[in-house]
């Protein structure tokens, strides 16, 4: 099981501004080891991030998204104390859920 | 409940049990992938492919697109790229690096209530194009920005 996202959710005016770091070697599938065996590809493909039971982003990846993958997004409709929740499935059927609550701005 | 256990089974092993036992309801939707992932997308060498890939008959360049990022970054393994979009009914925006290995690096849906706005770090292995792909009111629109790469991120 992959590291604990890292969220912060905060207020910006009316809406929640949401950062989230993931934990992910985000393997790109062209690289060689030491051997010069080719490295088998491992990248999160779906990201799915929920607010009060809406999806409020989806996202689909390729391998080109660098290495513990950063996103930063806007969305409207949320208030302090509440949910934010964020999940990523990866090529390989790893997935991991974190959540994260809205504070104030 | 047996019937369709006997059928999964049948089925073989790997994805396709995974996509059949969602299919019969035995996975939570949420808990496996809800959402598919456009392989062939993904698997596009230019922007015209991707485009095609992604739904689009093809795309006109927009001013109301704006990327923002490095104009020379001195690693490819992580390089931060923010996309904006001021058309009306954004839906989704994607981005791609025209001499990655793929073109395509990712595609953000964005509902209404979320601002058409993200930004995400991304690797290039050599200095490219970088395009911003919008889909707004079911059409598509696109701006350019070229990066240039010191160090490559895609190799060891």
């Amino acid at each position: 099981m992959a590291d604990p996202m890292r969220i912060r959710a905060n207020m910006a005016g009316d809406k929640v501004e949401v950062r989230v770091l993931m934990s992910h070697e985000m393997e790109t599938g062209q690289r060689k080891d030491a051997k010069g065996d080719i490295v088998p590809a491992h990248f999160i493909q779906n990201v799915t991030v929920t607010h009060a039971g809406k999806t409020v982003l989806s996202a689909q990846w390729g391998p080109a998204i660098s290495k513990n993958p950063f996103m930063h997004f806007r969305f409207k409709g949320g208030k302090p104390g509440e949910k934010v929740t964020i999940s990523w499935v990866d090529n390989k059927g790893d997935k991991r859920t974190d959540e994260a609550t809205i504070s104030g701005g | 409940m047996d019937i369709k256990r006997r059928e999964v089974l049948k089925a073989g092993s790997g994805a396709g049990v995974l996509a059949l036992a969602a299919a019969a309801g035995l996975v939570k939707p949420g808990e496996a992938s809800a959402q598919e992932w456009n392989k062939a997308a993904f698997g596009t060498k230019s922007f015209a492919d991707t485009v095609k890939a992604l739904g689009g008959g093809g795309s006109t360049e927009s001013r109301d697109i704006q990327i923002t990022a490095p104009d020379i970054a001195e690693n490819g393994a992580v390089v931060p790229i923010s996309i904006e979009s001021r058309l009306a009914k954004t839906q989704a925006i994607a981005i791609m690096i025209e001499k990655n290995p793929n073109t395509l690096s990712a595609n953000f849906e964005i509902p209404d209530g979320t601002d058409p706005f993200v930004t995400t770090r991304v690797k290039m292995g050599e200095t490219s194009n970088v395009y911003a792909l919008v889909k707004a009111d079911g059409r598509y629109f696109h701006a350019v920005k070229e990066i240039k790469v010191t160090v490559g991120g895609c190799g060891g």
